[in-house]
């Protein structure tokens, strides 16, 4: 899949801001007054820009308001009430705490409660996806709410429970590639299966039906990126995990560490967000002569550009 | 409404011949005049006589080679567009209701008003079905042409699908493929027509008829008589020539 820098920026923006929106909701940092006022700028801040990022890939954004109506069936319907609904409630909770210097718990859990559901939601809008298989899988909404709950526990100085998700979180990072590297393959979508001519023989595509690229190359056959993949995904590893590990045992835990640690986990999050799109592999591309890697050697690993 | 209807009173669709189809492609410029000529918004193209020419279309003929275990390789044109899914994934993804399926006939279409160009509608279908027009922002797809099919201004012949009208060789056919008794449901059961990518479970109402089996002549080879090597050694006064000089 493309990987779009508009949709990237905001899965892991928004991720971030609705990460540290459920930490606020819990009542940490415990602090209130003025002091808390900055986390919650930071906290709007993330999403509202991320959600300002994604109306960047939409065609035609004047008809953006008409998102609410599909709740009952589409999860970016959904994602937008939810997001909408996590602003408010955190919105009255935040003021409360602001400027009232009271936490009204009930009214945080409801906000984290939807802000979780909020990243939920996100990652559903990929996971629903039978047609990109990597995505189709628990695995997908498991990492997305990790990540945010993550990004969130470090923004708000949350170093022990930071350093037990950060561990999660690279389990499941690993767990995602390990298992979704096969996926393609294991749900049987071939060429042959594509055009329906496997009971004759083994297919390949002799004449692309255009001379350039059209929206569906450039959309949903992207293959650049996977011959990096390998050296990418140690980049993230050591990004998202390694580094903050290191710096949230080794050295005392502060606010500052926890903020070194949670610019080097937004990076590397970036970089592993990155990959997400550009690994995975639309069904569309066995119409396009990008066939499932097959016995090695049988020359059908690379697509054809 | 994005949400599918439970049941479709009629399921037109096409069912295209890849026994029959040659790959010329004029449904697919049958497909981008009709929905250009006499379409609000066209199907837009850039640097359409430059170099690197791309436009929307919303049918593709591919061509593949395919390679049985034993024998020559065959070439097969293969068209694809929307398939008008039954359980069509296009369709609930869609956050505004653009996308939708209608109740009476099944046609899965795109209301340009409503649609956002979120591009969520392609990436859930399996068929690449869908392109977004680059110059107007929205989802387009194949309409089943019905702006055409229940048309009273066009003659009656011409009330069905360009790709179908246009099609030289009479590799497409469209009908109703909810009835069991209509001509294109017969012609997928004498053909056993099928479904692409059955592992998705879209359950698209377009079907595909394979190519026939190709006639084999076995072991034997007419030409092979004509062919007998000539004689190397020469006979009478070449013979003679030949063997005296060879004696020299």
């Amino acid at each position: 899949m493309h990987p779009a820098p508009s949709v990237i920026l905001f899965t892991v923006l928004s991720g971030f801001g609705l990460g540290l929106l459920i930490w606020l909701g819990l009542g940490y940092p415990g602090v209130t007054g003025w002091k808390t006022f900055i986390f919650y700028v930071l906290a709007y801040g993330l999403t509202l820009g991320g959600l300002l990022a994604s109306s960047f890939h939409l065609g035609n954004r004047k008809n953006a308001l008409k998102a609410f109506s599909q709740w009952r069936s589409s999860w970016l319907s959904r994602e937008a009430w939810l997001v909408l609904l996590t602003l408010l409630v955190m919105g009255g909770h935040g003021f409360g705490v602001v400027f009232l210097a009271s936490h009204i718990p009930p009214l945080g859990w409801l906000g984290a409660a939807l802000a979780l559901a909020t990243v939920f939601a996100t990652s559903m809008i990929y996971a629903q996806l039978k047609t990109v298989p990597r995505w189709n899988h628990w695995t997908t909404p498991a990492l997305f709410v990790s990540l945010a709950l993550t990004g969130g526990a470090l923004l708000a100085g949350q170093a022990g429970a930071a350093t037990v998700l950060l561990t999660l979180g690279s389990a499941l990072q690993l767990l995602a590639w390990g298992l979704g590297d096969r996926r393609f393959a294991l749900r049987g979508h071939t060429a042959e299966t594509a055009t329906g001519l496997g009971q004759i023989g083994q297919v390949r595509q002799l004449e692309p039906p255009h001379s350039s690229p059209n929206y569906l190359m450039k959309e949903m056959v992207f293959s650049v990126a996977r011959k990096h993949s390998l050296k990418l995904r140690a980049i993230a590893l050591l990004l998202m995990f390694v580094i903050p590990l290191l710096l949230l045992v080794l050295l005392p835990g502060g606010f500052w560490i926890c903020g070194f640690a949670a610019v080097s986990f937004f990076v590397g999050t970036l970089v592993s967000r990155w990959l997400f799109f550009a690994e995975a592999r639309h069904v569309v591309s066995l119409y396009y002569g990008d066939a499932t890697p097959r016995q090695p050697g049988t020359g059908q690993t690379e697509p054809s550009p | 409404m994005t949400q599918l209807p439970p049941a479709t009173s009629r399921q037109l669709g096409l069912v295209i011949d890849l026994d029959i189809c040659v790959g010329c492609h004029a449904c697919v410029i049958a497909c981008k005049g009709w929905n250009t000529e006499y379409q609000n918004t066209p199907l837009s193209d850039a640097d359409a006589y430059g170099a690197a020419p791309s436009g929307t279309f919303l049918n593709r003929v591919h061509s593949y080679e395919v390679q049985p275990e034993n024998g020559a390789a065959q070439t097969v044109h293969f068209p694809r567009s929307c398939l008008h899914c039954q359980d069509a994934p296009c369709v609930t993804v869609c956050p505004t209701g653009a996308s939708y399926k209608r109740r009476e006939d099944g046609i899965v279409l795109v209301n340009e008003d409503t649609c956002i160009g979120c591009g969520l509608c392609a990436w859930a279908c399996p068929y690449g079905a869908r392109e977004m027009d680059a110059l107007a922002g929205v989802m387009k797809k194949c309409t089943l042409c019905v702006d055409r099919i229940y048309n009273k201004n066009l003659p009656e012949e011409d009330r069905e699908p360009a790709c179908v009208r246009t099609c030289p060789a009479g590799a497409r056919h469209f009908g109703d493929l909810g009835d069991p008794d209509s001509a294109v449901s017969r012609l997928v059961a004498t053909r056993d027509g099928y479904d692409l990518m059955p592992e998705q479970a879209t359950r698209p109402s377009n079907k595909y008829l394979p190519p026939r089996p190709k006639d084999t002549l076995g072991e034997v080879d007419v030409l092979a008589p004509f062919l007998e090597p000539a004689t190397e050694t020469p006979e009478g006064f070449l013979g003679w020539l030949d063997r005296a000089l060879e004696a020299l």
